[in-house]
């Protein structure tokens, strides 16, 4: 059990979008999280990464364990804790320099200067998104030239480059094509082998296809926590089955 | 009974309006610089750009206020650009929307809005006199740089503000500090329009009389150091037309001002639509 959640809630100021929040993630899976907008499927990503720190106004109570260790304790390193868990996000933003630089962003920010380790990394982290052997003659290109799909494997290679553990992946392909979708698909499961992710997802269908374990929230609340085939095909939870069978949402 | 124009016909009537308009603004501008250029182009030479000035302009040429006007120019830009950055930086990023950003904020708007002859003035008190400075490109520097400080603040803020927020989350999900996030991805993002707030500023730099006159002076020699007295070419121009000097000069002198404002802007253009072309 790589990450879990006791009593967590969240407030933006005096509106609740966490409610009572309990769940175990364990390591080596993808971790599926489901539901309509708004259910604060993104806020609970981002309690993993401290994204919401960025946020004013926010509160947050329970705890948050990631490897035994509570990461709002005062004392645990923030950046550490980012370098860790990583963060994929909806739109494939990738940095306007060249395609070297943006992977090589996060290593030089953790103090890398040598050229022969840069390289290294670069195609190392390339090579595991499968863009290493279609792109190796224009690393010095904008990474504004790729297509979307390619730039979404770009903004994996940049997160892979500084060697997290988790990867939090907030709706990766919402803003590709089916084709491109199957591709990022693909990658993820092949990813799971030396990472833990966690996808929040609004499309049903790929939770069912990709996650081993899901979530699924409601108004801030984590209605069901089970297995991908449980969910599906057998859930507990009135609402749950109600969504998975297109009722609202 | 009302009198009404049909849909079709109202397009056309506004239409022409605002292309007459747009025609006016841009045949008065080509008309200053035809008209300047006429009477200027034909006094131009290698030895006008290159001699010495004589007998108080009348005679020479004009390369005293050709290096006064690059020095007093480039101190200028070497002076403000890293204020104007740096203060733009910190009221985007640290100060966001608070009190103290919409104080400084006002502030720069209205030192934009000051007459330059009011900089002059302060730079003759302040610099030339309060600093023992006297009339030199130091003064003239200085004084040019605090006027267009504000510029250079307000163009970068822009472009500080425009760079997406999606850009600076990505950075701080790498494990990047509020430091690394500004010096590797939101200025080198914003770059193009600080730019365009520094060009801004090398023309009014390069086109102000007030403000040098009393700062810099209008000595015709050479520039030797940094405390030399110099004249600039735009207040060499207002001197010769003024004293009435020799008005063939004082044409070709501001031939020379405009040719090196407009070359300015299309050099600098065009390196900006490199760097853009490069990256996005």
């Amino acid at each position: 059990m790589i990450i879990k959640t006791a009593n967590l809630n969240l407030y933006y100021d005096k509106f609740q979008a966490l409610k009572n929040v309990n769940l175990s993630i364990k390591e080596n899976l993808i971790t599926g999280i489901i539901g309509p907008s708004g259910c604060g499927k993104s806020t609970l990503l981002r309690v993993f990464n401290r994204m919401n720190d960025l946020i004013k106004n926010v509160k947050i109570t329970g705890s948050i364990l990631i490897d035994k260790k509570d990461i709002y304790s005062p004392v645990y390193d923030l950046i550490l804790l980012r370098k860790n868990v990583g963060m994929v996000f909806q739109r494939p933003n990738a940095f306007p320099i060249s395609i070297f630089d943006n992977v090589a962003y996060g290593p030089r920010v953790w103090g890398i200067s040598d050229k022969k380790t840069l390289i290294e990394i670069v195609e190392r982290s390339l090579a595991a998104v499968d863009l290493f052997d279609s792109i190796k003659d224009r690393l010095k290109d904008s990474a504004l030239s790729l297509s979307a799909e390619k730039k979404q494997r770009l903004c994996i290679a940049r997160l892979l480059a500084v060697e997290p553990q988790i990867l939090l992946m907030d709706e990766p392909c919402s803003a590709l094509d089916p084709i491109a979708t199957g591709k990022i698909e693909e990658l993820m499961i092949e990813l799971k082998k030396k990472y833990t992710i966690i996808i929040v997802t609004h499309n049903m269908q790929q939770a069912a296809r990709i996650a081993d374990d899901v979530g699924f929230m409601l108004l801030g609340e984590l209605i069901e926590f089970a297995s991908a085939k449980k969910i599906f095909t057998n859930p507990l939870d009135k609402r749950t089955f109600e969504y998975i069978s297109g009722r609202f949402g | 009974m009302t009198f009404r124009i049909g849909p079709r016909t109202n397009q056309i009537i506004a239409y022409s309006i605002l292309l007459l308009m747009t025609l006016i603004t841009v045949v008065v501008l080509f008309f200053i610089i035809g008209y300047v250029f006429k009477n200027g182009i034909g006094q131009l030479s290698l030895e006008f750009l290159t001699d010495k000035t004589r007998d108080m302009g009348k005679e020479g040429g004009i390369l005293p206020s050709i290096l006064g006007t690059f020095f007093v120019t480039i101190f200028a830009i070497i002076i403000a650009t890293p204020l104007g950055v740096g203060s733009a930086v910190y009221l985007v990023e640290y100060t966001k929307g608070g009190l103290i950003h919409r104080i400084i904020s006002f502030g720069a708007d209205c030192l934009a809005g000051v007459p330059s002859i009011i900089f002059g003035l302060f730079g003759f008190i302040f610099f030339v006199i309060k600093l023992n400075l006297g009339w030199s490109i130091i003064s003239g520097g200085l004084t040019l740089a605090v006027m267009i400080i504000p510029t250079i603040i307000r163009t970068t803020e822009e472009a500080i503000k425009a760079v997406p927020h999606s850009f600076r989350e990505i950075s701080y999900s790498l494990g990047g500090g509020k430091l690394d996030t500004i010096l590797k991805v939101v200025l080198p993002t914003s770059l193009p329009g600080i730019l365009t707030g520094v060009i801004l500023g090398i023309g009014r730099a390069v086109g102000e009389t007030a403000a040098v006159i009393f700062t810099a002076g209008s000595s015709l020699g050479i520039p030797t150091s940094a405390f030399s007295s110099t004249r600039t070419l735009a207040v060499h121009f207002y001197i010769l037309a003024r004293e009435g000097i020799s008005m063939p000069k004082a044409y070709a002198t501001a031939t020379v001002l405009i040719i090196i404002i407009l070359l300015v802007n299309f050099i600098a253009y065009r390196l900006m639509h490199r760097f853009m072309a490069k990256y996005y």
